[in-house]
């Protein structure tokens, strides 16, 4: 049922936004929780656009996420959701898959979640190249605690517990699932709304692990603790920071700095655990019944 | 072979292997486990044996990894089990508080050993149970059930799976080194009675309420993830629809919930062996392996003439509590012997009431009692 407060959003059949149709309503005095300007919107929107595209039945796409902003996702979502533990959504991820491998699992986590508290689950889903698809929201930030810096946010950026500067070196993502052996990974940001739906599409249907990096906003911590900007000004610093993999490889190293490349890293095929997994039991329950 | 996930007949086996054919004879899809001692063997048997009967086997990562894999399969559709020992059930605790508040039933086996820490991995102990009643964050309740032998571990894992689908809780299996490493006989039967998920009445629809609790029950149903319910699965303090609420009372309907439905429903789950009590002046309280013990002393006591009696407790978790104030009535001394500083001790005191008449008998782990010193124990107070 859609409460009225959604109303105005879900009156006009003109005005009514393509991703509303997955969007479970309900939550008490919420549309939803994000901040204005959040990026995070766009990412639901994304992968909505994404299973559309792909004619995947969203009564078999299972939405999993964990704690913080970008885990609160999943408990949006109008078909099946799991809303896990902080880090380990990729560990419930692999059961749910392992149970039934006809669905679609997705896992939307915060940068926080993916590479801190749940980095080793990252490096093991990557290794064990399970069927399911990992989209990590970077914006740099602990958001939901208000605005602490993550093992993402880089030396000498500023938030509530670096207050003079981040002093940790910071991780690239995508080359850490790279190095764990995960079979699809990419990068892209929210202003690159073809190429997010491009890639998540991609990671959905790699039968291995998929990882989609998309760095994302959040002008209500991180954009104010470096005097980014509001959503928009954020938006054209990532187009500034973030260029086009082929061009950042043409670029001088020195140019390197404060820049990061987006494009696709890793596409490629690995033995896969889910389907090894039933393989496995099927072969050996076959050779006992002779 | 007719079942290949029942190996009917008598066998020798060890509490682990027993455990492991136990969780096949209750239909286990996926086991997951991090190796551990003194729980490996679990593994390693489950390891041999899951893919023979069509099942999956995976070794987690760690036990965060392990349960949390455990728990995302249930809704998936299986039925799934770890296992491991104090130390890894402190790293579970996280994933036992989301087990037990969205109501997943598992089963999770902890082979103690001596702690805390590292303490010593290949020694036994029985001082893990608080931590598998009260370890993770706040209020909720569990179920733990205690074998004291290798036939024991066999029916108590098939009881486990049963009890936890029955009330959509995580069930506990406490054993302990000792067991763990005891290889006696094992008659497993050529049928087991199964009990089978709480699968809704009502076809999938958007309007399914994912923590409804069904008319006169206490217990919501448990469909499955891709059957077209739309299901709302958080740990989050909830509406009936999964909504998250900060709401007092919803949030206290919920949590005494999770608790009545299994301390209300005591009498239906709680377990006892008692042996001799009837007339008993002296009652032996115990569980697990030290009962061995302590079935010796009272047999022995009996043959002196002391009138001696045994209440070991099968259940654990939830604690019987009115059982214990039956049998111990009339009794004059009771004895609670255990392997750790005097956990049980402490609800004994909690149901009896009468602290001076109840003596502890504990040794923190290492050594089993032996069944001569419960016996001097039970001189003494005669």
């Amino acid at each position: 049922m859609e409460p009225s407060s959604n109303a105005v959003l879900a009156s006009s059949e003109g005005l009514r936004h393509p991703a509303l149709k997955y969007f479970r309503f309900g939550a008490p005095g919420n549309p939803h929780i994000w901040c204005e300007g959040c990026g995070i919107g766009q990412i639901f929107y994304y992968t909505c656009i994404a299973i559309e595209e792909l004619d995947i039945d969203p009564n078999t796409v299972v939405w999993v996420g964990g704690s913080g902003c970008t885990g609160r996702m999943c408990t949006y979502w109008k078909y099946d959701y799991m809303h896990t533990l902080h880090g380990r959504p990729l560990a419930f991820a692999t059961g749910i898959k392992l149970a039934n491998p006809e669905l679609t699992v997705i896992c939307h986590m915060g940068d926080g979640e993916t590479s801190a508290i749940g980095g080793n689950h990252l490096i093991q889903t990557a290794r064990r190249n399970c069927d399911i698809t990992a989209i990590c929201v970077n914006n740099f930030t602990y958001g939901m605690t208000g605005g602490q810096h993550s093992p993402t946010s880089s030396a000498g950026s500023f938030s509530a517990t670096s207050p003079y500067g981040q002093i940790e070196n910071s991780f690239d993502l995508c080359d850490l699932v790279k190095a764990s052996g995960g079979t699809y990974v990419s990068r892209a940001t929210v202003v690159n709304p073809k190429a997010c739906v491009n890639f998540i599409k991609k990671a959905i249907t790699k039968k291995g692990f998929g990882f989609v990096e998309i760095i994302s906003q959040c002008p209500t911590f991180y954009g104010r603790s470096n005097k980014i900007g509001n959503n928009l000004e954020m938006l054209n610093w990532m187009k500034r920071s973030f260029v086009r993999k082929e061009q950042y490889e043409k670029m001088p190293t020195n140019d390197h700095q404060g820049k990061l490349p987006w494009g696709e890293f890793v596409n490629t095929d690995r033995l896969e655990l889910v389907s090894a997994l039933h393989e496995l039991a099927k072969n050996q329950k076959d050779k006992l019944s002779g | 072979m007719s079942n290949p996930r029942l190996l009917s007949g008598t066998h020798l086996m060890n509490a682990q292997v027993a455990c492991a054919e136990g969780a096949l004879a209750a239909g286990v899809d996926l086991f997951v486990g991090y190796p551990i001692t003194p729980a490996t063997e679990i593994s390693e048997r489950l390891a041999i044996r899951m893919p023979q009967v069509g099942a999956i086997y995976l070794q987690g990562a760690d036990e965060l990894d392990s349960l949390a894999i455990v728990i995302g399969s249930v809704w998936g559709g299986f039925k799934a089990m770890t296992a491991t020992s104090g130390n890894g059930i402190c790293l579970m605790q996280e994933n036992i508080g989301y087990a037990a508040m969205t109501e997943t039933p598992c089963v999770i086996v902890d082979m103690m050993r001596a702690g805390p820490g590292t303490g010593i991995a290949t020694k036994s102990a029985q001082g893990d149970v608080y931590q598998i009643r009260y370890g993770s964050n706040s209020d909720y309740a569990i179920i733990a059930l205690a074998p004291d032998s290798p036939q024991e571990m066999f029916d108590l894992t098939v009881e486990a799976f049963n009890l936890s689908e029955k009330y959509r809780v995580p069930t506990f299996i406490l054993g302990d080194e000792i067991l763990a490493h005891l290889r006696e006989k094992v008659i497993i039967p050529s049928d087991v009675t199964l009990i089978d998920r709480r699968t809704p009445n009502e076809s999938p629809s958007d309007s399914y309420q994912t923590w409804a609790v069904p008319g006169g029950e206490m217990i919501p149903s448990l469909p499955s993830f891709g059957q077209g319910y739309h299901l709302a699965v958080s740990s989050f303090a909830r509406m009936p629809d999964g909504s998250p609420s900060q709401a007092y009372l919803v949030h206290k309907q919920l949590v005494e919930r999770l608790w009545n439905k299994i301390e209300a429903n005591t009498d239906e789950i709680i377990k006892i062996e008692t042996e001799m009590v009837e007339d008993a002046d002296v009652i032996v309280i115990c569980y697990g392996t030290v009962s061995r013990s302590a079935r010796s002393a009272i047999r022995q006591a009996r043959q002196e003439g002391i009138k001696a009696g045994l209440l070991r407790l099968i259940t654990l978790w939830p604690f019987p509590d009115s059982m214990i104030q039956t049998v111990c009535k009339n009794a004059k001394k009771i004895i609670v012997a255990e392997m750790n500083i005097g956990k049980i001790k402490r609800e004994v005191d909690r149901c009896l009431g009468r602290f001076l008449d109840t003596v502890l008998m504990a040794k923190p782990g290492v050594e089993l009692h032996k069944p001569i010193e419960v016996l001097r124990e039970i001189r003494k107070l005669t």
